[in-house]
């Protein structure tokens, strides 16, 4: 489910054709599930007099833009050299045995999306992880699974 | 000469050090927006132009020309744009610039506006930093409330409308053509050249897009003078480099040195050299887009007309040391799959190319590929190079390219058999 | 004009400095390979077959992209260009099925032809396995991704050309793909099927459904008596698919052609092009007499009537009751003409040729039924129409001449018209002037509403009343159109709306290669058609004063209202069907 009015987040003067990239984030950042669903680019098509085509060619584009919804926590494995070669698979391997997702994944309680990163700009802590806004480096198996840990029981706390 | 002394800094960065609107006018900050903004734009034209300056998000383009060519076109409509959409894996300059030192930037950014005459502009920032996005909203707000930024700067008369404008995920938009696009609603692939942005840029407004590190160093360099930049690097390289430095070596992080420094030397002064018991096998020079380098060519000195006599790209920047315990194919396929996942699929060399080469590459790691595939993947390489549309897909082949001239050797011993097998995989 | 010099493959050469190194290439006579690039479109330097070396240019450069300048030394045939342009096309080709000779385009496949010219014999590089689905949702076009070689032209046409917005690059990388948004099929979206892509795309990635077999079936169904009909545009263009020259007339060779093929009648739809211009007329007249909804907008296009429905639903008051002309034959033939010959209307097939594609799609809209049958049964496009004469065997250059056969084969110079943009409100302006002025029109030019340009208007004197009438052609004009006509700009009584740049002899089913220098000769050839008819206006056609006298009774009346008239649906709901 999308969020149903749009205007609630961005203002009808900042609704225009060449703020698209803008609204699709705003509207993504909105929406319970982190993403832009069907139903949203539909609106916005529709508020912006163009195409739903046209609306959905630049939200396919841009890997920051989901069309799928998402769980509520984000996991952005980084997979540029440096941390590959300090030992992503690991860290990844870790992750997915700990949630028993894979990349593009979910988890059914939908806690956690796993993704993968081209490259977090993290290299002098390599291998990196992004968790949301958050980016924990240098990591080792044992320390990514104390992170997802913490996560968890903050979120039982709230 | 190859230690900077302290107060040649060009960028205060220490880890974990964040300087605040306070900190900055402290040292100094916005005497240079000041002084720019006391004379007539060509005055700090001239001097950017005097100091030799090139661009540093990686094309080196003259900046001084730049301004010049937004500054006299005839169309009054115009606009600045400050390329902070740092992909470039490797990289992370940009990123340390905009959360230690936002002020220096923005000021950057202020003073290159006044001199090519634009009132409006945006921050590209890449999607993966929305802290740095968040820090460089802050200090716009801080700086409007203190009359630096905004409507009439310093009694002026002079206004500078600035945004901060979020990338979505895309590497292609640090391409500049790209990045407008982006801008203007649309999908980051690139535009026919010429026209340049200094002609049509954004909205087919005359734009100057410029790199956060070379925004960055305008204020020291007005501040200071040209001599005293020029006087930093080398002839055709002046000033200073920020170097972003990972993989095998002791110290990874930021430095900033001078140009003519050689790369032996940044990977030993600064990176403390290689791990105990091992050794430099490779060096990845400007990241992704950057070639491969054997340690004998490490005595080359970062100076933009030296590399290029030999083959390196500077690029961003980037430096990522690879020891005697990796594997170069492997190497080579991040850097495949990473294009492979960034090229915009427009023209056919990239989008197709990367195809055939990915799989070939796998072949390699896989222990199923022949000697013909070498040839193929330098024929695929080299076509990538020379008949891609855009920067990305003519650098794309860059790592494999120079793999194959300085390590030749590893894939000749990863063949399976030397028959001519091209068929087996049709 | 300013020309500079250049040196092209060793040769010094002027030429004029607007043009890309391709262009003057060609000027030179050297033909660039190329695939992308198409002379109506944006340069789009999308699929790098046509570089070349400049030197002292480290990369090659795109010819297309590439302006020449003085001094420019060039060269098309270096072993580094040879390679590099081998190289793309292979790699194309490595994604590409190799189904030629069982596709739609197999002899009329721009990236065919390069393979074969190139001298490619082995496709080296790995082929893609993974099978995406064909759409085949609609009655008119069939999109094949897997054959879609990503050049973006149909995407140009779509959204540039036509600015209907249906057909984007969506995705990235290896995953580019060339659909509706989330991939849906055509039948899912609001596209109005006037098959401009199918005329852009260089592959066979969408293309018409073909119903050549059906036709084939029941001309050879002993139970069926099969009439046809021919559009205006398909006479100055049917030559083309033979190798005759673009506006080539070919009117008497293509009745004889129907009639080897073994139609039973062979009719013109200018015939009910006339008689469409007596409803209309009179539709205008009635609508200026008593106050109706004014400007009224024709209705003979179909891509232009699916475009009103979905885009511009409150705005269908404008739009013309009557039918299309092939709409109107169709109901004529299984009512007037069934009574008239003794055949059945049952036993009757109708069939059209059509320069359309979205004429399929109108002759299948349930309401096209007023006959009490469905009122045509097969519409063909142009290109069908070539390939069941190329099937038949027929040698067409040598064929003879011969007429339509009567009573729905007379036709006017007006008819003529329609196919051309601006010729269906010509066409009315010379009756309506007549039967309001009571008067000869001596000047049956109406010289204000010919030509290419976008949007047309005049002002016509109709008894002391002057009455501003305008044309548009191409759907981004009728964009235009409409949002003036909102706006209230413009004071029009009168509107010709064409989906197709140029109108019908531009229209998505006329053959490939279609450009708009062709499509301009096609039009020129429309007005030779209608100069030298003897008869050049509607109301004087026999055959339609025999129907009204005999069937018909008076334009308006109760039986053309059931036959001739039909009503609109509104489709902003993008399913509505």
């Amino acid at each position: 489910m999308g969020i149903t009015n749009i205007y609630n987040i961005i203002e009808p003067k900042d609704m225009n054709k060449n703020a698209l990239l803008q609204i699709l984030l705003s509207v993504q950042d909105a929406d319970p599930r982190n993403y832009v669903s069907e139903e949203n680019i539909n609106q916005i098509a529709q508020m912006l007099n163009v195409s739903r085509s046209r609306v959905y060619t630049t939200a396919s584009f841009y890997s920051e833009i989901s069309l799928k919804p998402r769980g509520f926590h984000l996991i952005r494995v980084c997979s540029n050299a440096p941390c590959e070669n300090d030992g992503k698979a690991e860290i990844l391997k870790t992750i997915e045995k700990t949630l028993g997702i894979t990349i593009g994944e979910t988890t059914k309680d939908e806690f956690f999306t796993l993704e993968s990163v081209n490259c977090l700009g993290a290299c002098y802590m390599s291998p990196a992880i992004k968790i949301d806004d958050q980016v924990y480096g240098n990591l080792t198996p044992k320390e990514t699974i104390g992170i997802l840990k913490n996560i968890m029981e903050a979120d039982k706390h709230e | 000469m190859n230690k900077l002394s302290k107060e040649n800094y060009i960028f205060d960065i220490e880890p974990d050090k964040y300087i605040d609107l306070e900190g900055y006018r402290a040292m100094g900050g916005f005497s240079a927006l000041k002084k720019a903004l006391e004379n007539e734009p060509s005055v700090s034209i001239e001097e950017i132009k005097k100091s030799g300056l090139r661009g540093r998000g990686g094309a080196a383009f003259p900046t001084g020309i730049k301004l010049e060519m937004v500054r006299k076109n005839e169309e009054t409509k115009r606009y600045i744009v400050c390329n902070a959409d740092e992909g470039e894996p490797g990289t992370f300059k940009d990123r340390f610039i905009m959360r230690h030192l936002p002020y220096q930037l923005i000021e950057g950014i202020a003073i290159a506006a006044y001199m090519v005459g634009a009132s409006k502009g945006y921050i590209y920032v890449r999607h993966e930093y929305p802290e740095v996005q968040l820090k460089l909203r802050e200090s716009l707000e801080a700086l409007k409330n203190a009359g630096l930024l905004g409507n009439n700067i310093m009694g002026t008369g002079f206004s500078l409308d600035l945004h901060i404008f979020s990338g979505a995920g895309s590497y292609l938009c640090g391409e500049e053509t790209a990045l407008l696009s982006s801008i203007e609603g649309r999908k980051g692939r690139p535009r026919v050249k010429p026209p340049y942005p200094t002609q049509s840029g954004l909205w087919g407004k005359p734009t100057l897009i410029n790199n956060v590190e070379t925004l960055a160093n305008i204020p020291r360099i007005i501040e200071k003078g040209a001599d005293w930049y020029a006087s930093l690097g080398t002839e055709n390289s002046s000033g200073t480099k920020l170097i972003s430095l990972s993989g095998d070596v002791n110290n990874r992080g930021i430095a900033e040195v001078p140009f003519g420094i050689t790369f032996a030397e940044i990977i030993e002064q600064f990176g403390g050299g290689p791990l105990p018991r091992r050794s430099v096998k490779a060096v990845n020079i400007g990241g992704a887009s950057g070639v491969l380098v054997p340690p004998e060519m490490l005595d080359t000195p970062l100076d933009y007309n030296k590399c290029a006599e030999v083959g390196i790209t500077i690029g961003s920047g980037a430096i990522f040391v690879l020891d005697d315990t990796r594997s170069i194919i492997k190497n080579v396929q991040n850097r495949v799959k990473f294009f492979l996942h960034e090229s915009c699929g427009k023209c056919t060399p990239c989008r197709e190319g990367l195809r055939q080469i990915d799989g070939i590459v796998e072949d390699f790691l896989e222990e199923k590929a022949a000697k013909s595939d070498i040839e193929s993947l330098e024929r695929y390489a080299v076509t990538m190079q020379q008949a891609s549309f855009c920067g990305l897909g003519q650098a794309a082949g860059n790592s494999l390219v120079s793999s194959l001239v300085h390590y030749r050797k590893e894939y000749e011993e990863a063949c399976v058999n030397d028959t001519d097998d091209v068929e087996k995989k049709a | 004009m300013q020309t500079v010099q250049i040196n092209l493959n060793g040769r010094d050469v002027v030429v004029n400095e607007d043009l890309s190194i391709l262009e003057a290439a060609k000027a030179n006579g050297i033909r660039i390979p190329s695939l992308c690039n198409h002379t109506d479109q944006d340069v789009k330097a999308n699929c790098r077959v046509c570089v070349v070396e400049v030197e002292g240019v480290r990369n090659l450069v795109a010819s297309c992209s590439t302006k020449v300048a003085e001094g420019m030394k060039i060269r098309t045939d270096s072993p580094r260009v040879r390679s590099a342009v081998r190289t793309v096309v292979e790699l194309i080709l490595a994604d590409h099925p190799q189904e030629c000779l069982t596709c739609i385009r197999n002899g009329t496949c721009e990236l065919q032809e390069l393979s074969q010219r190139l001298g490619i014999s082995n496709v080296r590089g790995r082929k893609r396995h993974d099978k995406l689905p064909i759409d085949d949702s609609t009655n008119v076009l069939v999109r094949d991704p897997n054959k879609c070689i990503k050049c973006g032209r149909c995407v140009e046409a779509c959204n540039n050309i036509q600015q209907v917005g249906i057909l984007f690059t969506h995705y990235r990388s290896t995953d580019v793909q060339i659909t509706p948004e989330y991939g849906k099929s055509l039948s899912e979206v609001a596209c109005v099927l006037c098959g401009q892509c199918v005329l852009a795309c260089p592959v066979g990635a969408i293309y018409e459904k073909d119903n050549t077999a059906e036709v084939w079936d029941v001309i050879g169904d002993p139970k069926k008596h099969v009439v046809v009909q021919v559009a205006p545009a398909v006479r100055v263009s049917i030559a083309e698919e033979f190798g005759m020259p673009p506006g080539s007339i070919s009117t008497l060779k293509m009745f004889s052609a129907l009639r080897m093929l073994g139609f039973d009648r062979v009719f013109d739809t200018n015939f009910s092009a006339d008689l469409t211009i007596m409803e209309e007329g009179n539709e205008l007249l009635h609508r200026i007499q008593n106050g109706g909804v004014l400007p009224m907008i024709t209705s003979c296009s179909p891509g232009w009537i699916k475009y009103i429905e979905h885009y511009y639903p409150e705005m269908l008051p404008h739009v013309s009751s009557c039918k299309s002309p092939q709409q109107m034959f169709g109901a004529v033939a299984k009512t007037y003409y069934a009574e008239k010959s003794g055949v059945p209307a049952e036993d009757i097939c109708v069939v059209s040729i059509m320069p359309c594609t979205a004429k399929k799609y109108e002759a299948a809209r349930p309401e096209m039924n007023d006959s009490g049958f469905q009122d045509v049964d097969i519409v063909l496009t142009t290109r069908e129409f070539g390939r069941m004469i190329k099937q038949a065997g027929i040698e067409f250059d040598d064929l003879p001449d011969s007429e339509p056969d009567s009573p729905l084969g007379k036709s006017t110079g007006a008819a003529a018209l329609f196919g051309a943009t601006g010729g269906v409100m010509e066409a009315a302006l010379r009756t309506v002037y007549e039967v309001v002025t009571g008067e000869t029109l001596e000047k049956m030019e109406f010289e204000d509403v010919r030509g290419f340009e976008g949007i047309k208007s005049a002002s016509v004197n109709l008894a002391g009343q002057n009455v501003n009438v305008a044309v548009s052609h191409g759907l981004s004009n009728a964009k235009q159109m409409m949002e003036m006509i909102k706006s209230g700009e413009g004071d029009y009584t009168f509107i010709e709306v064409m989906c197709c740049p140029g109108g019908c002899i531009g229209g998505g089913g006329q053959p490939y290669g279609t450009t708009t220098d062709i499509r301009k000769k096609r039009i020129e050839s429309i007005y030779e058609v209608d100069r030298n008819m003897p008869i050049r206006k509607s109301h004087e056609n026999p055959e339609i004063k025999e129907i009204y006298e005999y069937f018909l009774i008076a334009p308006l009346g109760e039986k053309s209202h059931k036959l001739l008239h039909t009503k609109y649906t509104d489709r902003k709901n993008l399913t509505a069907k």
